[in-house]
């Protein structure tokens, strides 16, 4: 028999790095930029959360310290992507490659590779809840950061700008306004948001960090943004659809109906329906007018 | 200081640059190879000399470039005519995943039938893994870069249920297939090394989409479709079957990587079988500027790196992992470095006086 609120509770948590990973996709990509480092800097937040928390007791602290771990990617794809003017495939894979081995390298340096150092994890709010008991970082995701994103995004200035900078930079560098500074404001922030989805996986969910610890999350958020159409609310419903999935999967493993079938099928579920949404949603999306374009004045 | 658009590119610039690229990699991870205590120097002797000092050693070399052969190969076909294939990670898998199942479905066929039969299911098991996305593309205009990218982890999990479910070795019980018949495994080409029958695969394939690409009607055809679709099509260039025949040639080239892997050197299916020669692939594939003789070398390249990264290790005690910080930081610096090749840099005079008129 499959719990309801355990399948609820677990959906939460799951969403939770998807979450944060997609806000950061969607502003990143309403600017103009694909940004395929985020894989990466999921991994470089995760393992800087690991390590600062490690060294100090503290999570917060490592919290802090993905956030600025993400907030020097975003810099570095902003440097590639807004300032040379890079191919963008290429700039966001390359730094995905970069902060993965670069934080396995740093890994095996300081914990011996094998690391199973346990940190002080972030502790759960209401614990005696059904569902409600969760991480602070969940409840800040679904109810500030998500609305204040989908606010930022279409009722503050600088949330215009980013939209006009990802639309027709001509136009908005013609209105006067600076659209290589508004992409890498787009870039840092979506970055930082990142690296708190990654720091999630370590600092709250698993206590301690592992090789491959994104596992291919990053890739399902820029799945996300695209099933969300670049909107934030439904980049979250997605993230709790794939969660869902996820979660059912893990709970249908233990049921004996199910028992027969291979867990790496049900796995595989989550990618299959995004694909699915995809080609039936897909058709004709709209995308941001400058996605992938460099712009240089001329 | 701006950058001003050049008007024409000087021959000496573009190796210059690579060279200056070079300089600022090894300036950059000077610090973190001696946080790890070696000597930067040393270490790059490592990566880039020792290898090639003996023959034992420049052997491993080959080896270790003919997977990055196949999957460079196989974005740069790709994404010169548009088509971002990001997926050649998943199409490799699917690949030796047909490799493993006709190699321990028929294990008794004699060599002359059974690699011209494994090569071919592994082509078609790529192609037929990158032909989802290359439908969705040219059918309804579903950008294929987050649909091959997404097939990656699920030809990973089609790999690990096999070796879980049906294909768990039965006599050792690890999650790793059984070897494949004798008539499967590819011939070494070198008497005493391990370079095997997929290297000179891989160097006969680039010279093919040399060949293709450069010099015949499809191969111009396929160019015009990268550089500028809407003028293709003006022109009577059938854009949708070009770059879908392209992409099912890419995913078919990555397949057989795969295929390489498996009858070549692990004889059987492994949950490691690519540590991500795929995404690598996209690295090769851009340093060699999509061109064949490029991704030769530059996969000649990585792969010495690979090999000394391994002997730092050992020697030095530098994690291995150095080597890819090494190959993506060259990556960056160099593709953001070349860039200068379309500008000159100008500083601008404080006084502009002079180009105002007056």
């Amino acid at each position: 028999m499959i719990g309801l609120a355990d399948l609820a509770t677990a959906t939460l948590v799951g969403a939770t790095p998807l979450l944060f990973a997609a806000t950061g996709e969607v502003i990143t990509e309403r600017a103009g930029i694909l940004n395929l480092g985020i894989e990466g800097t999921m991994y470089a937040g995760a393992f800087t959360g690991f390590l600062v928390a490690a060294n100090t007791g503290s999570p917060w602290l490592g919290l802090g310290a993905a956030v600025i771990a993400g907030m020097l990617a975003g810099a570095l794809m902003g440097l590639l992507s807004v300032t040379l003017g890079v191919n963008q495939h290429v700039a966001g894979i390359g730094i995905t490659l970069l902060l993965i081995a670069a934080s396995d390298f740093a890994n095996r340096l300081l914990f011996s590779g094998g690391s199973l150092t346990q940190i002080d994890k972030f502790g759960l709010l209401f614990p005696d809840t059904p569902v409600l008991s969760q991480y602070l970082l969940t409840y800040l995701g679904f109810l500030v950061v998500v609305p204040a994103a989908a606010w930022m995004l279409w009722r503050s200035g600088f949330g215009l700008r980013v939209r006009a900078v990802g639309e027709n930079p001509e136009a908005t560098d013609a209105a006067g306004v600076p659209v290589a500074r508004t992409r890498y404001a787009a870039l840092i922030l979506g970055a930082a948001l990142m690296a708190v989805g990654g720091a999630f996986i370590t600092l709250a969910m698993v206590g301690t960090f592992t090789l491959n610890i994104i596992g291919g999350r990053g890739w399902v958020a820029i799945a996300l943004v695209i099933f969300g159409r670049w909107r934030v609310v439904p980049a979250m419903l997605g993230a709790l659809l794939f969660a869902g999935v996820d979660a059912l999967q893990l709970q249908l493993a233990i049921t004996e109906a199910f028992a027969a079938v291979p867990r790496e099928l049900l796995i595989a579920t989550p990618y299959l329906v995004v694909i699915v949404a995809l080609a039936l949603s897909g058709r004709n999306v709209a995308y941001p007018g400058a996605y992938l374009k460099p712009y240089r004045r001329t | 200081m701006r950058l001003v658009l050049r008007g024409h590119e000087p021959r000496w610039l573009a190796p210059v640059l690579v060279l200056l690229a070079a300089v600022i990699t090894f300036v950059l991870t000077a610090g973190p190879i001696r946080a790890a205590g070696a000597s930067p120097v040393a270490a790059y002797q490592r990566y880039l000399l020792t290898p090639l000092t003996s023959f034992r050693s420049f052997s491993e070399v080959l080896l270790a470039s003919t997977p990055l052969l196949f999957t460079g190969l196989a974005v740069a076909l790709a994404f010169r005519t548009g088509f971002f294939n990001i997926g050649a990670e998943g199409q490799f898998l699917a690949g030796a995943v047909a490799a493993t199942w006709v190699g321990i479905g028929v294990p008794d066929l004699p060599g002359p039938v059974a690699i011209p039969l494994v090569i071919a299911a592994g082509a078609l098991a790529g192609a037929l893994w990158v032909a989802i996305p290359a439908v969705l593309r040219v059918r309804y205009g579903i950008d294929e870069v987050v649909t091959t990218l997404l097939l990656n982890p699920v030809a990973l999990l089609v790999v690990q249920g096999l070796l879980n479910g049906p294909w768990r070795n039965p006599v050792s019980q690890f999650p790793e297939s059984a070897e494949i018949g004798s008539g499967f495994i590819f011939p070494t080409v070198i008497p005493g090394t391990r370079v095997h029958l997929g290297f000179v695969l891989a160097i006969g394939l680039a010279v093919v989409v040399w060949l293709v690409v450069g010099r015949t009607g499809t191969g111009l055809r396929m160019r015009a479709v990268g550089l500028a679709p809407t003028a293709a099509r003006f022109n009577g260039v059938p854009v949708e079957r070009t770059l879908l025949g392209t992409a099912l040639a890419s995913g078919a080239i990555a397949g057989i990587g795969g295929v390489s892997q498996v009858a070549g050197l692990q004889h059987q299916l492994t949950g490691e079988i690519s540590p991500g020669f795929g995404y690598t692939g996209i690295v090769v594939a851009t340093l060699a500027a999509l061109t064949p003789i490029g991704v030769i070398l530059v996969s000649l390249l990585l792969a010495t790196i690979q090999v000394g990264a391994e002997s730092a290790s050992r020697v030095l005690q530098l994690p291995p992992q150095m080597g890819q910080v090494v190959t993506a930081t060259f990556l960056l610096v160099t593709v953001g470095i070349l860039v200068l090749r379309r500008y000159r840099i100008r500083i601008r005079r404080p006084s502009r006086t002079s180009e105002v008129p007056s």
